[in-house]
């Protein structure tokens, strides 16, 4: 069971304290967009073998969504960051490169 | 005192305290600190249970948690556990045992006839449970079923309610210990030296593990069960030690979590201990592995070290005269023991050329017969072990010369020892094949166990790690204790191991497979599994029919599976598949152990999630008032519901009819304070939920609802409900019962992810509220008397809110209606819910007011044709199916689902869309989901339509349904078929979804 | 007017070695809004007499005080005839800003838990340390117990406040006085 440490109360709680959200930084498209552009927003989802970009909840905690970067492979988390980034930031990006995941 | 129990000694039993127990309904005298098994051994009892498919006769192998045959039921009624190992159970005073697997008795078995077919037909060899559950059919009623069930399987589960009491625990460690043997102990001191938070825990009531039976080993200068009780006790002492025993590592999981289940001595039967762990160190030690010899599976064939426990832990020998056959050094270290508590040592067995050892040097001097070279052919008995044949072993590995018959009753065999890395495994760690100890042990640069941040956080120790000595073993788990703490920042100061003396071992010969003469020669008695009666022939079999990979094996065999994990079988099972395929162990490889690593009961795993507590039931105000005036219940969600409140003799269905009318008629009063509110305020909130609803909600009015419908990205209908706004300009949305958690996350996500830029806060008034409904003509003139405020039409007209106060209770009115009748929707705050209601109530006795039920409340929005989510909606339902175009805005660039929505399949014209179906035999009520076909004469009817809803009404007096039907609103009057079971057909009319009042007059005055 | 009644009514356990009682109608006040707005705590601090507590803490004595329950979210416990009131008096000093002060009181139920067993009872279901070095006086957990949302506190004096939603109040309580029954106290707690 996963350990988590949400970037926004800083509890670190088990897994059964949060929620998953799915993959995370997709972008909204909305009235008029393309069919391409639409179907890969709404259906099309990455599942890489290694690291992840996710949305997690902490729905008995704080209420607060957070993105987290894990691995679905060794259950690495190498961080946790706020909703509202729009990428992860490069701490984050710096700890997969050395794990040689980049 | 018996003829097996020693005069003196034994380290766990008081003598001072005697117990007497049953076991298969006789009385059993035994000691406090007696296992079953020792105690049943002590009063000269081998015949402990019967085999799992043949029903042999079996005894106790082992004397701890890898005892493959002595599985008793314990206790009596609903506290009966099944399948606890003997070796395992402390004896109590009254307690009650039960052997199982037989019948009508453990001596006399009907079911050992399964052995007797398996000698002349290969019926349970590998995969007979592939093979044989095939045809004829007829077999299965007659044969299959009755007979092989009945006589097959485990213990029987209890019957009842387990009256036990278990609860879980959650806790957190900086370095949790598994085990308290030697190693652990030493891991554990070293860690909390360090200044960790530590718990340690151990399986068996005393802390030492091996040390307590093994009079040779020294440490620090005292015997090793001393050093064992110092450090036990030191590590006790210290304020950042738990130290449990009685409490097995049950299983490991990701990021340091594990699962301990402990038997206290007082409060629960069960706590199951849910650590969080930074530092994990396992030092769960070694299991002593069996020969695979011919009749190895005899009451008296037992492991050489368990003998030794008998002997030092309770002051029991097994038998009084032993032979001892063994491919190493550490096996004489029982014939020592049994030689110094005065039994008979007629021989050890040594498969080897020579044994120059130390222990054999020992035993040797004490006059004990030491045959190298030599080999068990088979062993003779009954139902107890009565002698052993033994031989030569010539260099062909096959029987050499003739047999010699050695007379005993107790045969204690060692194969060596293998790591118990159960737990390494269970979280991913990885094992290498050590030639010279012939042995698995961890391979952590392979893989181990991570925590969340990536690093490794368990360590094994000791024997488990494959490090046997004692000196080694202690040095090793020092290390591992220094290193769990240091690397949580712990100034760890490597403490010097103490000193570690024991015999020196010379190497083992690894004997997998003992030859034999004749027809056991090739290997059908010869058990390596004994709970699933798996022999050598049976693996060699299965090897040759294909089945190459060990995880395969496994499967087909059935080898190492279930409850045993394979603790005794697993090496020598892979050993034999791998001799079979003449391919070296490695590569054969293990398999995978799974948690846990000794069984959890049921009850321990639901913890206090039993009885009433088994799941939530969320309760309104009114609960009780429902509870006592007849409530047939209805789950909705968490919450109960009233389905309808039945009166003494009275039918559910007359029941609900009867609410109805009182609806139309008079007035009911429904309790639907489970309904969401959710606040929603700030400048953006009407921005915010223009994006949420399909209609436009900006533009409402303070002072007035509006109905409103969401939808999720993908356009379809997933919640609706009444937008109030609040005379202050705040919006409350309601939602259905079932929706407000769901929809108060959809609308957090939605602002903490996608449109943080917005000023909207929302606030979760779902409970704050009591709602209370009050449907029907008379509504007006009950409410009225109440309160100050003025109800007329004008003062508040059809979808108005009002706010004041009713029975002197502050509350807020909704002029709204589910029913289509003249209606108020009245909030309260909960603490005065049912004062409200019991006011109600009254003030409504004279003009016929009755509750009504959620069962009324929808034949009442039916009859309206007003959708119900999930009954009209299944998530692939847009609200243009449903005729709510009006409530889709169109002048709205944008909102959650109208660019799916936007998808030309969603404006198909052949799409199923929302009518109301007449049965043309009125009374006849069309079943819920029943589907339309276009010719229920055709071969494969096609599909045109499903009902959602279907009633009887009591108002217009027939049965009335609603469906989604392709092209439904363009065939009004058509006549569709319902072909129901057996070849029935139902047909009904299609009409207008709204049945009753179709102008809206009634709710409009 | 009636008086308001709780969730379990007023209902008390005494184990060996713990104590659970529902604390009655409390006063509760959510309130939402930017914590680093200077403007917001002053409104805050000037109206509960309390400054905005920093994450996971309790300012206050007994049941009167200020909760953090999430990084823009507190709740301000009061005498329960008070909260309607302090709640408006907070939206109306908060005035243009964008925050929020509702009324939640009746939305809860709220337990005291006291004695030596009470961290043990609430460890058996929350997966919270609840070892004296890792909770101490005025810290705050929201998370699980059993299976329903919670969150409590340590008061000064000794004492745990719970609260739950109304809806599962009595579940709640039924949980505690079933799992406090045994008394009998883990090792380590």
């Amino acid at each position: 069971m996963l350990l988590i440490t949400c970037p926004c109360c800083g509890v670190s709680g088990e897994e059964t304290e949060f929620a998953p959200g799915g993959e995370a930084h997709l972008k909204r498209f909305g009235p008029g967009s393309e069919e391409g552009e639409f179907a890969g927003y709404l259906f099309y989802r990455k599942n890489p073998k290694g690291p992840h970009f996710e949305r997690w909840r902490h729905a008995y905690g704080c209420g607060k969504w957070f993105h987290v970067a894990r691995d679905t492979v060794t259950l690495e988390i190498f961080g946790a960051y706020k909703a509202t980034e729009t990428a992860p930031p490069q701490e984050i990006l710096d700890r997969i490169a050395a794990r040689g995941k980049a | 005192m018996t003829a097996h129990r020693l005069p003196s000694g034994g380290l766990l039993i008081d003598r001072a305290r005697p117990v007497e127990f049953r076991f298969n309904g006789k009385p059993v005298k035994g000691f406090a600190g007696d296992t079953l098994a020792a105690a049943l051994l002590a009063s000269g009892r081998t015949l402990m249970g019967r085999s799992f498919k043949y029903h042999r006769p079996r005894g106790v192998v082992a004397a701890g948690v890898e005892e493959p045959n002595a599985l008793m039921c314990v206790g009596e009624g609903p506290r009966a556990t099944p399948n606890q190992r003997a070796t395992m159970v402390e004896i109590a005073p009254g307690m009650s045992a039960r052997s199982q697997n037989h019948w009508p008795s453990l001596e006399w078995d009907v079911g050992a006839v399964n052995a007797a077919i398996a000698s002349v037909a290969p019926v349970f060899s590998a995969g007979f449970y592939y093979k044989t559950f095939l045809f004829p059919r007829i077999a299965w009623k007659h044969l299959y079923e009755p007979v092989i069930r009945q006589s097959a399987g485990l213990g029987p589960a209890p019957e009842g309610v387990d009256p036990d009491e278990y609860e879980h625990l959650h806790a957190f460690a900086d370095v949790l210990v598994i085990g308290a043997g030697m190693a652990g102990l030493a891991a554990a001191r070293a860690a909390a030296e360090a200044g960790a938070r530590v718990i340690v825990a151990e399986q068996g009531p005393r802390a030492g593990g091996r040390l307590l039976s093994e009079s040779d080993i020294e440490i620090g200068g005292m015997p090793g069960a001393d050093w064992a009780a110092g450090e036990a006790a030191a590590l006790a002492a210290m304020p950042n030690v738990t130290l449990l025993t009685r409490c097995q590592g049950a299983g490991l999981y990701d990021h340091g979590y594990a699962l301990l289940d402990e038997e206290p001595k007082e409060g629960p039967s069960r706590r199951l201990w849910r650590v969080r762990a930074k530092r994990i160190v396992i030092a769960t030690g070694a299991i002593e592995r069996p020969l695979a010899f011919a009749n190895n599976d005899l009451p008296g064939v037992m492991l050489a070290g368990a003998v030794r426990d008998y002997l030092a832990l309770w002051a029991v020998a097994p038998g009084r005269e032993i032979v001892v056959f063994a491919n190493n050094d550490d096996a004489y270290r029982t014939a020592l023991a049994a030689h110094l508590a005065g039994l008979t040592v007629k021989a050890v067995i040594d498969c080897r050329a020579e044994a120059a050892g130390a222990l054999p040097e020992a035993a040797r001097a004490a006059g004990i017969a030491v045959r190298t070279g030599m080999i068990v052919a088979k062993a003779k008995g009954g139902k107890a072990l009565k002698s052993v044949l033994v031989a030569k072993r010539a260099a062909d590995g096959r029987v050499a010369g003739a047999l010699e018959e050695i007379g005993c009753d107790v045969l204690a065999m060692s194969g060596g020892w293998s790591p118990a890395v159960h737990l390494f495994s269970h979280c991913g760690g990885k094992l290498r094949w050590d030639e010279a100890q012939a042995m698995f042990r961890p391979a952590p640069e392979r893989g181990a166990p991570t925590g969340a941040d990536g690093e490794v956080n368990t360590f094994v120790a000791g024997a488990a790690n494959g490090l046997l000595s004692t000196a080694e073993g202690l040095a090793d788990a020092l290390a591992a204790g220094a290193r769990a703490a240091s690397d949580l920042g712990f100034s760890a100061v490597a403490a010097e191991a103490p000193s570690a003396t024991e015999p020196g071992m010379t190497p083992l010969q690894p004997l997998w497979f003992t030859p034999s003469v004749g027809k056991y020669a090739h290997g059908t008695k010869h058990f390596l599994d004994f709970q699933n009666d798996v022999t050598a022939a049976d693996v060699e079999l299965a090897a040759r029919e294909g089945y190459e990979s060990i995880e395969h094996a496994k499967r087909y065999t059935t080898l190492g599976m279930a409850t045993d994990q394979g603790k005794l079988s697993n090496i020598n099972g892979l050993a034999t598949l791998a001799n079979a395929l003449a391919a070296p162990i490695p590569e054969v490889g293990t398999t995978t152990f799974r948690p846990p690593w000794t069984p959890l009961s049921l009850g321990s795993i639901a913890g206090r999630d039993a009885g009433t507590l088994f799941k939530p039931v969320r309760r309104t105000p009114m609960h009780d008032w429902h509870e006592a005036n007849g409530a047939d219940w209805e789950p909705v969600g968490e919450w109960r519901r009233p389905f309808t409140y039945r009166r003494a003799g009275e039918s559910r269905e007359a029941s609900v009819a009867r609410e109805v009318r009182a609806v139309r008629e008079a007035a009911g009063m429904l309790d639907a304070s489970t309904l969401g509110k959710l606040l929603v305020t700030g400048p953006d909130a009407g921005r915010f939920l223009d994006l949420l609803y399909t209609n436009m909600m900006s533009t409402l009015k303070p002072g007035a609802c509006r109905y409103g419908l969401m939808c999720n990205e993908n356009g379809f209908l997933f919640d609706d409900g009444v937008v109030a706004r609040l005379p202050n300009g705040d919006f409350l949305c309601h939602t259905t019962t079932g929706g407000a958690e769901r929809v108060h996350g959809w609308m957090e996500e939605w602002l903490q992810t996608e449109w943080p830029e917005l000023k909207v806060h929302v606030a979760n008034l779902t409970e704050q509220f009591t709602q209370i409904a009050v449907a029907g003509p008379k509504a007006r003139e009950i409410l009225q008397p109440l309160t100050g405020m003025d109800l007329s039409a004008s003062a508040l007209p059809f979808m108005g809110i009002a706010e004041g106060e009713m029975a002197g209770i502050p509350v807020r009115l909704f002029r709204i209606s589910f029913s289509g009748e003249l209606s108020y929707e009245i909030a309260a705050p909960a603490h005065r819910g049912r004062a409200l209601w019991d006011a109600i109530r009254e003030a409504g006795a004279g003009q016929g007011i009755q509750p009504y039920g959620t069962e009324a409340l929808h034949v009442l929005r039916a009859e309206k044709g007003f959708i119900m989510i999930g009954d009209e909606t299944d998530g692939t339902v847009t609200p243009q199916d449903l005729g709510l175009s009006w409530a889709v805005s169109k002048k709205k660039a944008d909102f959650i689902g109208k660019r799916a929505q936007e998808r030309p399949f969603l404006s198909h014209p052949e799409r199923e869309r929302l009518v109301g179906l007449e049965t043309l035999e009125p009374g006849k009520r069309l079943p819920d989901g029943a589907y339309a076909v276009a010719d229920p004469a055709a071969k494969t009817p096609e599909v045109i339509g499903r009902v959602t809803s279907s009633y009887l009404s009591p108002t217009l007096g027939r049965a009335i349904a609603l469906g989604l039907v392709k092209r439904g609103p363009e065939r009004m009057g058509e006549v569709i078929s319902f072909p129901l079971e057996k070849g029935e057909v139902m047909q009904a009319r299609i009409v207008d979804p709204v049945f009753y009042d179709k102008e809206g007059a009634r709710q409009n005055v | 007017m009636s008086d308001p009644v709780t969730a379990t009514g007023g209902a008390r356990f005494a184990g060996s070695d713990c104590a659970i009682s529902d604390l009655g109608a409390l006063g509760m006040v959510a309130i939402r809004g930017e914590a680093g707005d200077p403007a917001f705590a002053a409104a805050v601090q000037a109206e509960t007499g309390f400054a905005l507590p920093p994450v996971r803490r309790f300012e206050g004595e007994a049941e009167a005080g200020l909760c953090w329950m999430s990084p823009d979210e507190w709740l301000l416990t009061c005498p329960y005839a008070e909260a309607e009131a302090r709640a408006g008096r907070l939206r109306a000093a908060f005035g243009g800003l964008h925050a929020l002060a509702v009324n939640v009181s009746d939305a809860r139920a709220a337990f005291r838990i006291e004695g030596e067993g009470a961290r043990a009872l609430l460890a058996r279901g929350a997966p919270v340390d609840l070892a004296p070095a890792a909770f101490g006086e005025g810290d705050v957990r929201r998370t699980r117990l059993g299976q329903v949302a919670a969150a409590f506190w340590l008061g000064r004096d000794g004492a745990f406040r719970l609260v739950c939603f109304r809806s599962v109040g009595a579940y709640v309580f039924d949980w505690l006085k079933a799992s406090a029954a045994s008394g009998a106290r883990p090792a380590g707690f």
